[in-house]
Parts: structure tokens; sequence; C-alpha cells
């Protein structure tokens, strides 16, 4: 690990206006991802900026009759939050599918937003990689890429975004809020907040430098029957291989957002039009566009069949 | 005309662009050294009880603060990235793992390690369920399993669901399943694993009889 100085910050605005005057500075809250790359020097901050003691730690109604979840709820008190529980089911389900009960008493809502991928070539500081080292080229192309992208990707990356909870604030239809260095307000779309690859895989979203997130926004329930099925090689504490969060109404609407497939959650809005048609009819516009390496097609697969699986659930649990 | 004086004068610029020539490299590895030099802080950790003030590099974890600052080696450097579990503690009742996180972010915590929750001549009630049941084989991961399940069973006693709970708004019950998914943080080589499950549910029931 490079030698760091560090420094607890007061306010969002002043780690914000902190995080813009040295372009070395990273924030740190659950560090869960940031210390595991420091220790490999793939991220080499040398000032933090710990805003742990920010405040943003509520979790609230908000006057729409939504949710205001605070950037530094942890993943246990999200997933164990009565009314997350109640009204946003979903959010609960993906964020237990996700790491192990220590990891998710550290981890927090915007650190989960912000986390690195786990391609095995990002990792590897030995091997070229265009995210890491923008311009090296990716090692993964070649290379072992059955966990990695099958859609959205460039040639430049193939590398996937791992978070569970993200998939479901995107069929939440979640709002990231942020504040500027020059202490503005900014609200993100989650449709909006990650990026695909093209050619520039070292930039993963849309936060300009030094801008700070201070909470993840729910718009008022939408309800039906809310289910997240994660495939993975081991049945627990696992990466995705494949995903899929579903929300489906009583007459058979809903929305889908997948995960382990893309740089970012996959969800195609034309594509939910044909979940009355079942798995097959919603897969094809789903992954419209897909380009498989040999290694990891067999994901256009698994995802139409693990659609069938949740939505057979949702039409057994009455 | 070259007179012994131009000589002096030539002589001594060779001498002083040699001298810049060497303080050239001496400068950039003094400025590098600036960039590389460790930024030492004041940190007060509470641990098991007590209060200490430590001076430490910023990039000390609070494992490493715990094993070679405090001599507290029962939790134990399996991976160094969160994935084994062996680093488990508890903060503030929370179990964490020590290895990826930084000492200097814990002031206003409370850490408690193995050596906290129990003595060889005192043990939790968890340990001597491990040693009842042969809990482990080299007993490398064993004081991160017993810090993560005492706070597994709090978990459960607070409603803290899990992948493995069907109903998410039902009472947590700390069924084989439940445990088995709460615990895969925790890794073991030896795969004692049926064992320490085992040593977690008479745990786990001795406390709903109680």
């Amino acid at each position: 690990m490079r030698p760091f100085s560090y420094e607890q910050a007061a306010t969002p605005a002043a780690a914000a206006a902190a995080a813009a005057r040295n372009p070395d500075a990273k924030f740190i809250a659950g560090g869960t991802n940031l210390l595991d790359l420091m220790k490999l020097e793939i991220e080499k901050p040398a000032h933090l900026i710990d805003v742990n003691g920010l405040a943003l730690d509520k979790i609230e109604s908000t006057p729409d009759g939504g949710m205001r979840i605070g950037a530094l709820v942890r993943n246990t008190d999200l997933a164990a939050d009565a009314r997350v529980r109640r009204e946003y089911p979903l959010l609960s389900r993906a964020l237990l599918a996700g790491a192990s009960g220590q990891l998710r008493n550290s981890a927090t809502t915007a650190g989960n937003l912000l986390q690195r991928t786990r391609c095995p070539y990002f990792y590897d500081t030995n091997q070229a990689c265009n995210k890491r080292d923008p311009g090296s080229g990716c090692a993964a192309m070649q290379g072992f890429s059955r966990q990695l992208a099958v859609i959205g990707s460039s040639n430049s990356c193939i590398a996937t975004h791992p978070s569970d909870m993200a998939i479901a604030m995107r069929a939440l239809d979640a709002t990231v809020e942020t504040v500027q260095p020059e202490g503005a307000a900014r609200k993100i779309p989650i449709a909006d907040f990650h990026t695909l690859p093209g050619d520039t895989p070292h930039i993963e979203n849309t936060l300009t430098r030094g801008e700070l997130i201070t909470a993840v926004t729910l718009p008022k329930p939408v309800g039906g029957k809310q289910l997240y099925h994660k495939v993975r090689d081991r049945s627990s504490y696992a990466f995705a291989l494949v995903s899929v969060g579903l929300i489906v109404q009583p007459d058979g609407t809903g929305r889908v957002a997948v995960g382990g497939v893309a740089h970012k959650p996959w969800r195609v809005e034309a594509a939910e039009a044909e979940l009355p048609r079942g798995a097959k009819a919603v897969a094809k516009p789903l992954l419209a566009g897909a380009k498989p390496t040999h290694d990891n097609e067999f994901k256009l697969t698994l995802v139409e069949r693990t659609l069938e699986v949740v939505l057979s659930e949702a039409r057994s649990a009455a | 005309m070259q007179g012994p004086g131009n000589f002096d004068l030539s002589r001594r610029d060779v001498l002083k662009l040699g001298a810049a020539a060497t303080a050239a490299p001496m400068m950039t590895k003094a400025q590098q050294a600036a960039t590389d030099a460790a930024v030492v802080t004041t940190v007060s950790l509470t641990v098991n009880g007590k209060t200490h003030a430590l001076k430490l590099d910023t990039r000390t974890t609070l494992l490493d603060a715990l094993r070679e600052h405090l001599q507290l080696t029962g939790p134990k450097k399996g991976c160094d990235h969160g994935q084994c579990g062996a680093c488990t503690v508890l903060i503030d009742g929370r179990r964490t793992n020590s290895c990826l996180t930084l000492a200097v972010m814990h002031q206003r915590h409370k850490v408690t390690t193995i050596e906290g929750l129990g003595t060889p001549t005192r043990m939790h009630p968890m340990q001597t369920a491990f040693l009842k049941h042969d809990g482990f084989q080299c007993g490398y991961c064993t004081p991160g399993q017993i810090c993560s399940a005492v706070a597994v069973l709090a978990e459960i006693k607070a409603g803290i669901p899990s992948h493995a709970s069907s109903d998410l708004m039902a009472s947590m019950q700390p069924t084989q399943s439940e445990i088995r998914e709460r615990m895969s943080g925790n890794i073991c080589r030896c795969g004692a694993y049926s064992n320490i499950i085992d040593a977690i549910t008479e745990v786990a029931q001795t406390k709903v009889s109680t």
C-alpha cells in the first residue's frame, strides 16, 4: 500500500471541496473495496477523506411517499430496515445475496454503487487492462472470460459491474443524490449513473471530480411481487454469473433488471413490454446485440432460464 | 586565449555541472522520499475494554494494529483481503473483517477480539461449545469463526434477515440453513464446518431455552 495522508471531513460539501482540491484524493466509507484495491496498488490515493462522520446514515420517508437512503447506511441495516423489507423487498433480497455478513456490516449504500469490477485481469497487475491502465489493452478478451460481460461491452473492456444492490436500485428507478465541490446538489437517475465502457473503461459513472454521493432515493413503492434470483458457482458469498431482479404486477406487467452481464445494471424497458408473454419473449429484446465470448455465451441461455425461474416463482407465490 | 583564470572558471563550471548532474537524481530521490514517506498519526483505540494511544502509520489496518501493536494475536491474518474471515472482530458488537478497515477510522468505537470474549479459565459459551463439538482442526480460523458465530446469533435475535430467510417479515430462527448462510464469510481450510454448525446450534438452543 502507498502512504497517504488522512482527514475526517466535517460536512459533505467540505468533503467534496477537499476531494476537488486534491486530484489524488479518494473518499473512504466502509473501505471494503478500496482497501482491498489499495493493498494491491490498483488504487493509489495519496490522501483519504474519511466520510464516516458525515451523519449520512439515516433512512427517511420522502414527501412523495418514497424513501431517502443516506449514502452511509450499511448494507446490513438497509436490508433489515422494516419498511424496505415490506415495501421494497427486491432491495432487501438483492443486498442479502451479496458478500458476507461481515462485509455487509461495513459496506455502504454509496460504496456499493461505486465498487469496482472483480474482473481477474483488472485485479492482476501483471496483465493488460484498459480499466486499470488506460491504453494497455485487455487481456480478458483472450483469457478466461467465463464471468465477464456479454452485452454493452466494447473492444476495450468486457468487465461487469459486480453489485447486486445496484440491480434492485435500477429496477426500482432509484435516484442518486450528490453534492458537488462548490456546494450545489445534483440528482442523477440510476439509469444514467453507471456508464458503458466504450473506449474509456476507466470511467465507470457520471460523477464529476470531487462530487460526493449523499443519498439514494426511491420513488413510492410500486408493489407487485418482487424477486431476486442469483446464479453463482457456490450457493453463498460469490459474485453472480447471472442475476435477475423482477417486479411483476397481478396483470403480468413488470420490470426486469439483470446483473452479471454488463458494465452496468442491465435493463431494457422495451423488453419489459414482453413480460406477459414469458421469459423467451423478454430475453430476445433484452439481450439484442449481445457479443459474448466463447467462454461466456452460456450466459445468454442462463439469463432466459433464470428469468423463467423467477417468473414461475412469482406465479406460484400467490 | 585561455589564461589560468579562464581555465579555473571552466573547471568550476565543469564541477558545477558535475554537481548538478549528481544532485539532480538526489533531488528526485529526496522528492520521491517525501511523497513515499509514511504518514504517522496518533490513534486512540479501545479494545476489550482498555484504551490505548498508539502512534501508527495511517496505512495500518485494524488487524495489524491489534496483532502487531497490541499483541492481540487472536485475530488472524489469512487472506488479508476480506475473503476468509479469519480476522473477524466485533466493532461496537458488529462483526467486521478487521483486515479491510483502517485503525485510524475506529477511534470512537469499541473493539472486541477473541481475547475479550473469553479466557482459558472463563470461556465464552461459544468457545466451550467449539471445544465440546471439536469445531476446528488446525485452529487458525477459529477465533474468527467464534467472533462471527457470536454475532450471527445476535443478528438472528435482532431479526436481521439473511439470504436463507424464506420470509423477510417473519421472526428469524437459528436453523441449520440460516447458520450455514450467515457463516459463509468464514472459511475453514480443514473443513470443520459440520462441527462448527453443531457448536453454534447448541449455543443457539441454550439461549432460546433460557
